[in-house]
C-alpha cells in the first residue's frame, strides 16, 4: 500500500564555491523510509560532505514518522558539523517543518536554485 | 453532485500503514465537495492521516484484521472526522514537540501525531471506549474557515 520510496544523489556547488551534496527523495516518506533517508544519509562520507540538501519537490506523501526521520538526520548532521538545508516542500509541509521546531536546525529554501545559492 | 449537509462516509480500513491513505484521500474528496481552500484541505490530510496512524499503531496493535473506522460528516461550513479504534484511547493533551530534547535525543524523534492533530483542526477530542463495547476514537472537525485567522 505504501508507495515506493527512492533517493537520487547528485553533487552542486553552492555559492559560496564549497560542495553541496543533494538528495532527492520522492514518493512517499514514512516509517517504512528508515534505508532512503537515514541509510541514504549514514552512507556519506561525514568528512567530504559538509554540507547537504534534502529536495523534498518529487515526494507525494509525507507523515510525522517521516518528520522523524528528517529530525534524524538533522541530529547526526549536528553532531558532525554538517549543515543541512531542505528544500522543496510544499506550503503545508513547510509550515509544518516551521510548528515542529525543524527550522531552528536547518534552513528551509523553496527549491534548489534558491539553496545552492544561500550555500 | 449537490452537497448537502448531513451527508455521511464510512470508511473501514486494515490497520496496516499505508492504508491512512485512503481516509485521507476520501476527506480530500469531500472537504473539496465542500469548497474548502486547498490550504485548509492540506491541514484535513495531514490530521485525518495521523489520526489513522495513531488508531493503527496504539489503538489496533497494528493488527490488520481489526479495522480503523472513519466516519466522516458534512455539516454547515465544516466536516467532522471520527476515528474509531479499539484501544483503549489517548491521553490528551499533546505537548507540543520540543525540537532541542529531540535533537540532544532526550524526546524520541517520533511523537508528533498527536500535536500535529490539535494544530491542524479547529477541533479535537479524544475519547476513551469502554472495552468491546465502545470503541475509544478521535473526533475531529475542521471548519472551511480557519478561526483566529
Amino acid at each position: 500500500m505504501q508507495t515506493a520510496n527512492k533517493v537520487s544523489q547528485q553533487q552542486l556547488t553552492g555559492a559560496s564555491g564549497q560542495p553541496v551534496t543533494c538528495l532527492r527523495f520522492s514518493g512517499d516518506i514514512s516509517s517504512a523510509s528508515k534505508d532512503a533517508v537515514v541509510g541514504t544519509y549514514q552512507a556519506l562520507d561525514k568528512a567530504s560532505h559538509k554540507q547537504i540538501l534534502l529536495d523534498f519537490k518529487g515526494v507525494e506523501y509525507l507523515n510525522s514518522s517521516g518528520i522523524a526521520l528528517v529530525i534524524q538526520v538533522l541530529m547526526e548532521a549536528s553532531k558532525s558539523g554538517q549543515t543541512i538545508a531542505i528544500c522543496g516542500l510544499t506550503p503545508h509541509f513547510t509550515k509544518v517543518f516551521t510548528m515542529v521546531g525543524i527550522t531552528k536546525y536547518a534552513t528551509l529554501l523553496p527549491d534548489e536554485a534558491a539553496a545552492v545559492a544561500a550555500l | 453532485m449537490t452537497v448537502t449537509s448531513g451527508s455521511k462516509v464510512e470508511v473501514r480500513l486494515p490497520s496496516r500503514l499505508g492504508f491512512e491513505k485512503v481516509a485521507m484521500s476520501t476527506a480530500a474528496g469531500m472537504a473539496k465537495l465542500m469548497g474548502f481552500s486547498e490550504d485548509r484541505i492540506e491541514d484535513l490530510k495531514t490530521a485525518v492521516a495521523e489520526a489513522c496512524i495513531n488508531a493503527m499503531e496504539h489503538g489496533n496493535q497494528m493488527n490488520a484484521s481489526i479495522p480503523v473506522s472513519v466516519v466522516l460528516s458534512m455539516k454547515p461550513n465544516e466536516l467532522e472526522v471520527k476515528v474509531m479504534d479499539n484501544g483503549s484511547g489517548m491521553e490528551a493533551p499533546a505537548p507540543s514537540p520540543d525540537i532541542d530534547r529531540k535533537m540532544s535525543g532526550e524526546e524520541d524523534a517520533r511523537g508528533m501525531g498527536m500535536f500535529l492533530i490539535q494544530a491542524l483542526v479547529d477541533e479535537v477530542e479524544w475519547v476513551s471506549g469502554t472495552g468491546t463495547e465502545e470503541q475509544s476514537f478521535v473526533r475531529l472537525v475542521i471548519r472551511m474557515n480557519k478561526e483566529n485567522e
